[in-house]
């Protein structure tokens, strides 16, 4: 991991509240996998005072791109910046998918929810590159939320949609059309999924019934990003024992299996 | 250039700048991003004797220029920090100092006693003054008495030199001070943060899983000077200061106020590389005031 105090952002595009940016940073990006994120300092002077965590979307040679929705003062900053400025990243932190093995011919499901299409992107091509059969499923509110789908289709991943207010594909959650979609005839050997955690919970729960893995990239508040404030826990299996686990470190990504959701907390 | 060592009488840091604890983590995370040995020193994440398990999250929240948390002290337990963390701690030109927790006396003393035959430790820093670990934010340090008791039963076992980290949420944070001098404490430390509340207005619920937390950051540099101040004037023991700082000017400014050294915090989690910004500025603020060695600012503050 580094700090590169000077990624230029050579290219931005915005469509309403969702954002696109590209950063240059040799070191990171260079390094960079799918599932992994950098810690992004919104403001230099106090307010926000933390960094803000954005896992990566896609990396080409020394460049890497975020794409994130401005939800609070920190990503509203960030929507502000233009081509040209310069921003104080660290990167690339986390442990990202699980891409080891063979993975040709494997059929991977992608199953992103709003923003959470973010890092698979990135995923859905290394993955291609990999000799997997990549389908990505992207849901969200409405059509609004869905900004990413012509992306995805012109790098011929064309998605299944899905919105819950039923403005554009499927009318439902989209992990109800993950599930219609295997009652018919689709058969995935490997789930992945960003999202809302009642969304990942969904995937979890979909998997375990198909007796297949999946991998969840959860979302938390961070302090720091890289293991030092111990801030950004999430209860984890591992070893047969549960216990609070920093998503920055030991994830963001883990087995399904091994999440323990709230209520299932003993 | 100004010489920035300080001597704190039981030891020499090449430098006033010591990353605080619970925002180092056990120094080993900052190692891609900075060389340990450029530190005055560091403190460890608390050690109780065994592994804690911490709080359930939402653990942070962030407020105008500062951060509330309530972690919870989780952490792996002094035989696991023995076996695994402080092997790869040997060696180092910064002090490395031991944050020793407990539930009660003879816990403190307990992890003390295992750390006593272990090489590599500069200090022990006392945290009797945790607000995420109780109920309500209780902790020994509101109390002069009980860290009078605390402070003497470790510094009886004690191999090593004793710091005791107060808490700003003291009646009288001036008269703990006191007492932990008498005591036996070899200096102070503070301060740790203030106990605070988060509201989501929203769901009209606390905004962390432990209802309380403790406010940390830029936000409390005023008050956190202010306490280092009145106890540097009431005890002779060294202080060191903490509470909010970013740059070298803000170091100073503990200095000027009566600190003989100073730990930065939550902004490490800013920026993993602050402490070094941090000696470097204050190197600049050296040159720039002509000073030949950087205790000379150390309680100059003109009334």
């Amino acid at each position: 991991m580094h700090k590169d105090p000077s990624a230029s952002i050579t290219h931005k595009e915005s469509w309403g509240t969702y954002h696109m940016l590209t950063l240059n940073t040799p070191e990171i990006a260079t390094l960079a996998a799918p599932g992994q994120f950098i810690m992004v300092r919104t403001s230099l002077l106090h307010q926000p005072l933390l960094r803000r965590p954005f896992s990566i979307h896609a990396v080409s040679g020394t460049e890497l791109i975020i794409f994130f929705q401005s939800v609070g003062v920190g990503t509203r900053l960030l929507s502000l910046t233009n081509r040209g400025q310069a921003l104080d990243i660290l990167g690339p932190l986390g442990r990202g998918f699980d891409l080891s093995g063979d993975l040709k011919g494997l059929q991977a499901a992608l199953v992103g929810g709003g923003r959470g299409i973010a890092p698979l992107f990135f995923l859905a091509n290394e993955l291609r590159k990999m000799g997997a059969d990549v389908r990505i499923f992207y849901g969200g509110n409405s059509e609004e939320d869905l900004v990413l789908r012509e992306r995805f289709a012109s790098a011929g991943f064309a998605p299944d949609c899905s919105t819950e207010d039923g403005s554009y594909g499927y009318h439902g959650l989209v992990t109800d059309l993950v599930i219609k979609d295997t009652r018919e005839a689709y058969a995935p050997d490997r789930l992945y999924a960003c999202g809302p955690d009642g969304m990942l919970q969904a995937v979890g729960e979909l998997a375990h019934g198909l007796s297949i893995p999946a991998e969840l990239s959860l979302e938390s508040i961070m302090g720091c990003g890289f293991g030092a404030c111990w801030g950004c826990v999430h209860k984890i299996r591992k070893d047969g024992e549960e216990a609070w686990r920093k998503i920055c470190e030991e994830g963001p990504v883990f087995l399904a299996e091994d999440v323990v959701w709230r209520g299932e907390d003993r | 250039m100004t010489d920035l060592s300080v001597d704190l009488g039981f030891c020499v840091l090449k430098n006033p700048v010591i990353a605080a604890s619970g925002t180092f983590g056990y120094g080993l995370e900052f190692q891609p991003f900075l060389d340990l040995n450029l530190l005055g020193g560091f403190v460890v994440k608390g050690l109780y004797y065994d592994p804690r398990p911490g709080n359930p999250p939402p653990r942070l929240f962030e407020t105008a220029g500062g951060l509330i948390n309530a972690i919870g002290l989780q952490g792996i337990g002094v035989e696991r920090f023995a076996e695994e963390v402080l092997p790869k701690l040997q060696g180092l030109e910064a002090a490395v100092i031991i944050n020793v927790c407990g539930d009660h006396e003879e816990e403190y003393a307990m992890v003390v006693d295992h750390l006593n035959g272990l090489e590599g430790i500069t200090a022990y820093e006392l945290n009797i003054s945790c607000p995420n670990v109780k109920q309500g934010g209780r902790c020994p340090a509101m109390d002069p008495d009980a860290t009078f008791r605390i402070v003497k039963e470790v510094k009886k076992i004690s191999r090593r030199p004793l710091i005791t980290k107060l808490t700003p949420n003291a009646v009288d944070i001036t008269g703990v001070a006191v007492s932990a001098q008498e005591a036996g404490s070899d200096a102070l430390s503070l301060v740790n943060t203030f106990l605070a509340l988060a509201v989501d207005a929203e769901s009209r619920r606390p905004a962390l899983a432990n209802v309380l937390g403790g406010l940390s950051g830029p936000a409390i540099k005023p008050l956190a000077l202010r306490m280092v101040y009145q106890v540097a004037a009431r005890v002779s023991i060294p202080v060191i200061g903490m509470g909010g700082i970013t740059s070298g000017t803000d170091a100073a400014e503990f200095l000027i106020a009566g600190a003989s050294a100073v730990q930065v915090g939550t902004a490490n989690f800013v920026d993993p590389q602050a402490t070094l910004n941090i000696i470097s500025e204050l190197e600049d603020y050296g040159r720039r005031h002509n000073i030949e060695k950087i205790t000379e600012l150390i309680g100059t503050l003109k009334i």
